[in-house]
């Protein structure tokens, strides 16, 4: 299989630098405007749950960060297999990039989960929950990652190892989804992707779509910004990135 | 095959192989990685004896039965098909409520009850104001009329 000629561009180091300098300042006003107004209208102006009372305001925060780390999982290895199989580095960046990010999503979501957990289930952990289980997992794969690059010194090495343990990690990503469908949970089942009819009041719902989209855009503002500082550290000896850093076009 | 298409056929692979992998290891442990039983599972034999394991159903509406003056209480797990009875002392979380899902660890006793030494209450994934759950609720009741 042969990539289009164009996405050749994508491997380009200072046209993506470009591109992102380009878009970070976007993606940051827009993250920062859709998380101020969800969080306000979902902490503050939706009524409580008539089951969890207040409790339940974690639903804009829990779910988002959960679904973030596991999309920021599939950027990772998508990246990582791209830059495996056609030797691009810039694919790389990009995955290294999104591994430290995502390890924090993932920390954030078991985080609140925990502290949900207590005042609903009964129990801050449940060892044994698959649903926790696999998303711990999703923790230790993004960090695994980070601590096997780091393990050599040669960067290209890195990438390639690395690449292997990011592909082989995906099959997790699925089963984190289905947990709750295939094993007797303490966790609930989905209520959004379910197909039949959402079960979540309009109320609750428009505030949560706000708040994930909010994340989304969050997520790959950070995305670029670390994939710019990583570019300059990859392409620190190179002409066009000096004469860039000194406002020269590249 | 040229360089690249041996990579690519490297991680298909590896790809492969962990799935096939993990689908035999979820098979074999199937059982194993469910987190609690179902009063089915305990009628059919299958949950452990002699040691602790979960239990989890829903609730039987009017079964709780509070022993006075201690935490002691009463209540029956159904899934529908099978119950079973339990009995718990000590101080239960807020969500834990008639016609609601739970989960109890502890063991089954010599007379057929379930001895919980923890009770977790299991929520659903519904979500609604308190208005629209009386409406609802009036709703239900205006329909059994």
């Amino acid at each position: 299989m042969k990539l289009p000629r164009w996405f050749h561009l994508f491997g380009s180091p200072p046209f993506v630098y470009r591109l992102a300098g380009a878009l970070t300042p976007w993606l940051g006003i827009i993250a920062c405007t859709l998380l101020i107004v969800g969080a306000y209208w979902g902490l503050v102006v939706a009524p409580p749950d008539a089951v969890q009372g207040e409790v339940y305001r974690i639903l804009y925060i829990h779910p988002q960060t959960a679904y973030v780390s596991m999309m920021a999982y599939v950027v990772m290895a998508v990246t990582a297999g791209i830059g495996y199989i056609w030797r691009i580095k810039l694919a790389h960046a990009v995955a290294v990039s999104a591994a430290p990010i995502g390890a924090s999503f993932t920390a954030c979501a078991l985080v609140s989960g925990s502290l949900w957990g207590r005042p609903t289930w009964g129990t801050y952990w449940e060892w044994g929950d698959p649903r926790i289980m696999f998303e711990t997992l999703l923790l230790f794969l993004f960090l695994s990652y980070l601590a096997l690059r780091a393990a050599f010194e040669d960067r290209d090495k890195a990438d390639r190892v690395s690449a292997i343990l990011a592909v082989v990690g995906v099959v997790n990503v699925p089963i984190i989804h289905y947990s709750v469908l295939w094993w007797n949970t303490l966790h609930q089942g989905p209520t959004i992707s379910k197909l039949d009819s959402p079960s979540m009041a309009t109320e609750f719902l428009i505030p949560f779509l706000i708040m994930i989209t909010g994340f989304t855009f969050c997520f790959y503002w950070l995305l670029l910004s670390r994939l710019k500082a990583e570019i300059v550290e990859r392409e620190r000896d190179t002409r066009w990135l000096q004469d860039a850093l000194q406002g020269g076009r590249p | 095959m040229k360089p690249r298409q041996q990579r690519m056929a490297l991680i298909a692979g590896v790809l492969v192989g962990v799935v096939v992998a993990v689908g035999f290891g979820f098979r074999a442990f199937q059982e194993n990685l469910s987190y609690f039983f179902s009063p089915s599972d305990v009628a059919a034999g299958k949950s452990p004896t002699g040691r602790s394991f979960r239990l989890g159903g829903m609730v039987v509406n009017d079964s709780v039965q509070r022993e006075a003056g201690s935490l002691t209480i009463d209540f029956t797990v159904t899934d529908f098909a099978n119950a079973v009875p339990v009995r718990y002392t000590g101080v239960l979380p807020d969500l834990f409520k008639e016609g609601k899902g739970v989960v109890v660890r502890g063991q089954v006793g010599a007379d057929g009850r379930f001895v919980a030494q923890e009770v977790l209450a299991k929520h659903d994934e519904n979500y609604m104001p308190p208005e629209v759950k009386d409406a609802l609720a009036k709703s239900r009741q205006a329909e059994n009329k």
